[in-house]
This record gives C-alpha cells, structure tokens and sequence, in this order.
C-alpha cells in the first residue's frame, strides 16, 4: 500500500533540470502533492531508504511536498558552496563537510524540544544534528571465505592479503577518496587513528584495488563475487541488504571500528526555514526518541552506541574535522594515499 | 509627668542607613572587580589557546622541495573544539599569497617580531572573532621567506561563559550585600544596647530615687551620663529645698497666727467695749482665715509635690474615711452637727495615703463648714460601678446653678461663702488628688435637694 503511494507520489525530473544545477545530481524526486509547498532536501542518503521518514513527516504536515535530490557528499558541498540552487537541508553522511559548512555560516541554528533529544555529541553548536548511527565495516564475500577463517582485524586482513596475493588480486574493493567525501572521511580518520592503515593501503595498493564510489555497489560487486573484500563500507547499508544476506558477511573490525554519524544542517539559503526546521525535529524525535520511530531507517543510534565494544570510536564532530578539508592537507593527504593505493 | 520629647532621626537607622550604603557601595565594587577579572582570566585563557594552536600549525609549515607546505596538526583544530562550540577560521600565507585557508581572514596588521604573537578582535562572516597571528621565517632555496599563520575563533562561547560568570559574580555582589547588612543590622543593635539598657535602668527607678547613674557606660556616654547626674543631683537639692521650704513655711506661718489667734481671743475676754470686741471677733476672723488659707495653700503645695511623684502603697480607704470621720466628729458636735459614717465592706487601693486624707479631709471641711446647725453629714465609702468611691453628703443647701466644674479651679468659691472662711483650694486639692490617682472627683446635688453630694472616684484596676 505504501509503496503503491509512493510510486504515485514519485515523479523523476527531466536530465534537464539536473544539468542546469551545476552538480552532479544521482537522482531527483518530488514526493508529496504536486501544488504542495516544497521544502527541498539534498540529500546522500538514497530515497528508497528515507522515503517511510519523510511520508510521515509528509502526513503531519498537509499541503507541503519534499523536492528530495541526491547526490554524493562532495557534489552536496559543491551544490551549496555555489548556491545556484536555493535548498533548505542538507543531509550528509560525510560529517567533516556538513561541519565546514556549520563553520563557514552556511548554515542556520536550531533549537528545540526535538533537538534537546541529540546526546551532546550528536550535534554542534546547534548546526550539525546527527541522526544514525552507522559502522564503518568490512564486508566479505561469504563464497570467497567459505571454509577460511574470517579476517577479525585490519591486521588479519593485512596478512591474509600477504599470504595470497594472487587470490585478491583485483578482487579488493575500497572508497575512492577523490570521488567520496565519506571515503575521504574514513580513510582521514582511520590514518589519523592507526599507521595500521598505511600498512593496509600499501598491501591493497599491491593488489590493483577497485575503487568505488558508494557503499552500495561495494556491497552489489561483493554479492555477486565480482570482489572478495571491500574496505570502509557502510555496515549499516550492508546489514539493511536482507536479500544478500547469505552472499555477504558484515565485520566490525576489532582492532577498531568508526562509527559515522548521518546529519542534517538547515541551510541558511533555504526558502522554507520554519518547515525545515520541523523536518530537523521530525528527524531528530525519530532517531533519538525511545524507542526509534517504527519509520527510522537504520539501527537506533543510542542503541548502537550502548552496545559498542570498545573497539568502536566515534568521529567527533567540531572543529577538528575541518583539518582534513584544508586545501593544503586534502592534496597532501590524496598524493600521499593515491601513491600507495596506486603502487604497481 | 510626659512632656512630649522632640524627635529627629534615629541613630540606629542612620548608622543602619549608612552601613548598608557602604555595603551595597562595596558588593558594587566588589561586583565590577570580579567581572573585570573574570573578563580577563576568560580572555587570556581564549588567547592562550588561539597562541597553542597557531604554534602548533606554525610548526606544521616545512619547506619539501623548494615549496612551502603546510601539514596542520589535528590537535590544533580540534583543541579549540574542546574549548566552546565557536566557529574555526585560520590562515597560512607567505608573502607570494595565501597558502591555505580561508583567504579573506582579517589578519592583524603590521609585521611583528618572529614569535611574538599579535592578537586582534575583528568582524568576520558576521561574527567577531578574536584572532592570533604568528610570523616565521623559513629558508626556500637560500632565501628567507615569512610565513605567517593566523588562526581566529567567534566569541559566542566566551560571551555565554562570561555571561554565566557574570551571574555568577552577580550573586556573590548580592550575597555579601545580604550578608553585610544582616552584620550591619546586628551591630547597629549591639551598639545601642548601652543606651536602651540605661534608659530601662532611669524609667525603672521609682520617683523618689533620686541616686546618680553608677552602672558602667561607654565612654561615648560618660558627658551625657555626667550631665545627667549633675541635673538629678540639682533636682535633688531643688526639691529638698522645696519640701524644707513648705515645712517651714507651715511652721512658721501656723505658729504666730495662733499666738496672735490665742492673744485676741485672751483680750476679747476682758474687753466689754462692744466696738472694740467685734473689732476684736473682726481680726479673730481674718486671723481664722489667713491660717486656713495658709494652711490650704500650704496643703496644697504638698499635694502638687507629691503628686509629681506619686508612690503607691496599698492604703484602705474605708479606714480612711472611717478615720477622718471620727477626727472631725469634734468639730461637727461644736456646730450641734452629726457626722455619720457609712461603710460595711473594706476597700482598698494602691495610691498615697496622705493625699487620700488630705483629699477627703478638705471636702468634709468644706460639708462641715457649709452647713448650719443641727443639719447631718454623711461620709460613706462605697465600691460602684467598678469604683471605689467616697462620697461626702450635707444639708448645707447644695450648688444653686453655678458651674460645678468651675468650683474645682483654684481661688474660685461657692455663692454661699461670703460668710466663711476659705481659700477657695479645698475643692482644687480634691480635684488633683483623684486625677493623680487617674479618679475622678463629681460634684453634684444630693438626691433629696437639701445639699451636695462631692463624690471621689477611683478607678480599680
């Protein structure tokens, strides 16, 4: 029933349009009625998997629509740092940008009851206001590992991918951190967590990886053998994939696992501050009220936190991040982890 | 005897008034002091962490391959994070252009020496912001080349913190206000405890004691102590020679005028003249009445000093009265009169003895006087109405029309005493007595219209 809605509702927009918006845009849709006040959303996050939140946001508030366009982090940032499309929120997973947006005043503040539910350091400075959750996990190919043992740790990895080196050659995916701003995000923070990683990308570097562009064709090239490993992958998109259930399996590496945080900040440009504000709080009551919003997509975020083993640390969210989004330190980072991913 | 005494201020207000004043003065000093400092701690304390940053990025800057390059440290972001929730800016420059970071930065003005840091408060996207700016010098291919790091952060966090001490300093202005004045009302009290406790030790003295204040006083109150002894030691001496005054005057006014009395009434006998003998019952007269009149102006002197101070002891009226009644009983039989005493019940109150008497005495005089012969008075004491009264009754015609209340002021007498000797202060005497005593003295005719009836009322309490 819901899905016969939405189909209704979903209308795809011309190639058109998205050219003219000087970004790349992945995908692009209206949901809600057609002479409904728009609150336009871009967005990383794919519409299949925030559409149940923003339906119901939708029913509370009658006679509005979503303009919900997605792209990936970097071109999110591009859209807003050029501004020639006007959008009210900005959802991202990659927190250093949201963050350099907060901190270079592209952005509104916020506060409310909704709000007031984000654990400290869920938000910051009432820009940023997380909303998930997610692991920076390793996905295997159940095919691949049948009857080995499975890699608990970067350092298992490492020496799994010594050991036989003709067996992963080419079959080793990771993000590319030119293309993805969470790729970036995770690789910045994993060498700033562990020399453990250099050590890894040399070794992936050694076996021509495949570098991609998203989570969920990682987990698509994994499911169908086309890799064996994927590196930085989203678990929280590889565990939503029940159909691959049997063809992947999901690590949480021991040594240490990132977790993420999906956040929205309230573009300043935006011509619809009051409606995104209350989509913020929509947002903010699903994911951090007890218990989670039947409509919440991901793995309720307090819950993850609780359970977490030491192993997991989360990516603060402030000022520190912006270090990796300084000109000098991005290029000097990139040459440094292209030569070792790109070693032949 | 209340005189009403000339207010103007209260000493214990004043100082009150005026520690309070230096209080409120103080915790307002006291309050700008903490905020200035507060100012101070939480701006050196944010300019110190800007310095630590700005070094630490300063450090970062190298020379690879003939290019300056900058590697900024995590840390030196992330620490001013853990400060406040402030906006981050920053800026690396050499003097070809801006290396990195955010180019538009205001960055503080003229060169300064290598490591000596120049902070700076400016506007940006906005906001102010507080700024460092740090100089270097590296070497690129032989040449020296300033690199110059500034690093900048928005003050809304600074703002909350002080206005959060700001509160805070508010407070304790307010505490030390509440708590001095609490201090200065304790110690305005205190201090005029010597006071309080000498006027409580001066009202509770009864009024004959006429003794200099001998408790110890401090040394504030020694001249107005002093003074006050030398004026209760004059007032003594006053009164003692008034008391002696009216002692001797009674003396010897009374004395010759009974000598002259006893030498006219000798002389009355051995003359036969009848010119002569009613000259002679003439001056007998006058004599009669200079003694009485003396006798009652002197009574009366007594009566105003006593009632001055009036001491109370317990006294019993009907014995009073009863007393009175059988001293006069001579008197009264010398005119052919009866004297009938009335008074079943005993009845008692506090007051003065003497003036009681005196009081009483004078009215039976003026019944005894008044009346002809053969006619009857009664004295009775009786308790009405919540008083204890003495009543005196005679026959001797009574008040015709005049204005009783009159009868009671000093030297004013009846219509029907042209014939008899009398001063006119009887009834005064009376009237001053029951109003010392907080009674009252009623003048009125008897019921059966053959005279008056002099009724002294005292209230009991």
């Amino acid at each position: 029933m819901r899905n016969a809605l939405l189909s209704l509702a979903l209308t795809f927009l011309t190639l058109a349009t998205l050219a003219a918006a000087g970004f790349e845009v992945e995908e692009r849709h209206w949901i809600g009625p057609q002479d409904g006040t728009p609150l336009r959303i871009i967005s990383t996050t794919d519409t299949a998997i925030l559409a149940p939140l923003i339906e119901s946001f939708l029913q509370k508030h009658p006679g509005t629509a979503v303009d919900y366009t997605v792209a990936n982090s970097s071109e999110v940032m591009k859209a807003v740092l050029k501004g020639e499309e006007q959008f009210d929120v900005a959802l991202s997973s990659a927190m250093d940008l949201q963050t350099k947006l907060a901190n270079d005043g592209f952005t509104r503040p916020h506060q409310s009851a909704f709000t007031a539910l984000i654990p400290d350091w869920g938000k910051w400075r009432d820009h940023v206001f997380a909303f998930s959750l997610e692991p920076a996990s390793v996905v295997v190919s159940a095919a691949g590992f049948r009857g080995r043992d499975i890699p608990r740790t970067r350092q298992d990895l490492i020496a799994l991918m010594r050991a036989e080196p003709e067996r992963f050659l080419g079959k080793v995916g990771t993000y590319d951190v030119a293309l993805s701003g969470l790729g970036y995000l995770f690789a910045t923070q994993d060498a700033r967590t562990s020399e453990t990683y250099w050590r890894l990308m040399e070794v992936t570097g050694s076996l021509e990886p495949v570098l991609y562009c998203c989570s969920a064709s990682m987990i698509e090239d994994i499911a169908v053998g086309e890799i064996l490993i994927a590196y930085n992958v989203l678990g929280s998109y590889a565990r939503a994939r029940q159909d691959l259930k049997d063809k992947i399996i999901v690590i949480d590496p021991e040594d240490y696992t990132h977790l993420m945080m999906r956040s929205a900040v309230l573009l300043s440009g935006g011509g619809q501050p009051d409606l995104a504000q209350r989509f913020v709080d929509h947002l903010a009551y699903a994911a951090w009220s007890q218990p989670p919003g039947a409509e919440y997509p991901f793995h309720p975020p307090s819950a993850e936190f609780i359970g977490a083993a030491n192993s997991k640390r989360l990516i603060q969210l402030g000022p520190g991040l912006l270090v990796y989004q300084d000109a000098e330190k991005r290029r000097r980072f990139m040459a440094e982890w292209f030569n070792a991913i790109r070693k032949q | 005897m209340s005189a009403t005494v000339n207010v103007s201020g209260s000493i214990r207000r004043r100082l009150l008034l005026q520690l309070m004043g230096s209080a409120a003065l103080l915790a307002a000093l006291l309050f700008l002091a903490v905020l200035g400092f507060v100012r101070n701690v939480a701006e050196e304390s944010h300019d110190r962490i800007l310095l630590a940053s700005a070094t630490s990025i300063l450090e970062s800057v190298s020379v690879q391959s003939g290019e300056i390059t900058a590697d900024i440290p995590y840390a030196a972001l992330s620490m001013l994070g853990n400060v406040s929730d402030d906006r981050v800016f920053y800026q690396i420059a050499t003097p070809a252009g801006v290396l990195t970071g955010y180019a538009d930065l205001p960055v503080a003005g003229p060169p300064v020496q290598p490591g000596q840091p120049l902070f700076q408060t400016a506007r940006y996207k906005a906001e102010s912001i507080r700024s460092v700016t740090l100089f270097r010098r590296l070497s690129v291919e032989g040449a020296p080349v300033a690199v110059q790091v500034s690093v900048a952060q928005t003050r809304s966090g600074q703002a909350a913190l002080l206005a959060q001490l700001s509160w805070s300093a508010l407070y304790l202005g307010v505490g030390f206000f509440v708590l001095a004045s609490g201090l200065a009302f304790w110690s305005t009290q205190s201090s005029i405890t010597p006071l309080r406790s000498l006027t409580e030790a001066i009202s509770r003295r009864g009024p004959k004691d006429l003794r200099p204040v001998s408790r110890p006083v401090p040394s504030e109150m020694s001249p107005l102590v002093s003074s006050l002894n030398s004026f209760i030691s004059r007032l003594q001496t006053s009164l003692a020679r008034s008391e002696d005054f009216i002692a001797e005057a009674a003396h010897r006014v009374r004395t010759p005028l009974a000598t002259v009395r006893a030498q006219a009434e000798v002389t009355l006998m051995r003359i036969e003249n009848e010119n002569k003998r009613t000259s002679l019952r003439e001056m007998i007269r006058a004599i009669d009445e200079s003694s009485r009149a003396a006798g009652q102006l002197l009574d009366h002197a007594m009566v105003s000093f006593r009632t001055d101070s009036l001491e109370l002891e317990d006294v019993n009226l009907t014995e009073l009265a009863r007393d009175l009644a059988e001293r006069l009983q001579p008197v009264a039989e010398l005119k052919d009169m009866s004297l009938h005493f009335e008074g079943q019940e005993t009845i008692r109150l506090p007051g003065d003895g003497i003036l009681l008497q005196n009081a009483v005495r004078n009215i039976l005089d003026n019944a005894i006087k008044y009346s002809g012969r053969d006619s009857e008075v009664w004295i009775r004491a009786v308790c009405r109405g919540g008083c204890a009264c003495i009543e005196i009754e005679d026959q001797a015609g009574g008040f015709k029309c005049e204005d009783t209340e009159a009868l009671t002021r000093r030297f004013v007498r009846g219509a029907n005493a042209r014939n008899t000797t009398g001063s006119g202060l009887g009834l005064t005497i009376a009237r001053e007595v029951a109003e010392a005593h907080g009674g009252k003295l009623i003048i009125e005719n008897s019921q059966t219209g053959t005279g008056a009836c002099v009724t002294l009322c005292f209230p009991l309490h």
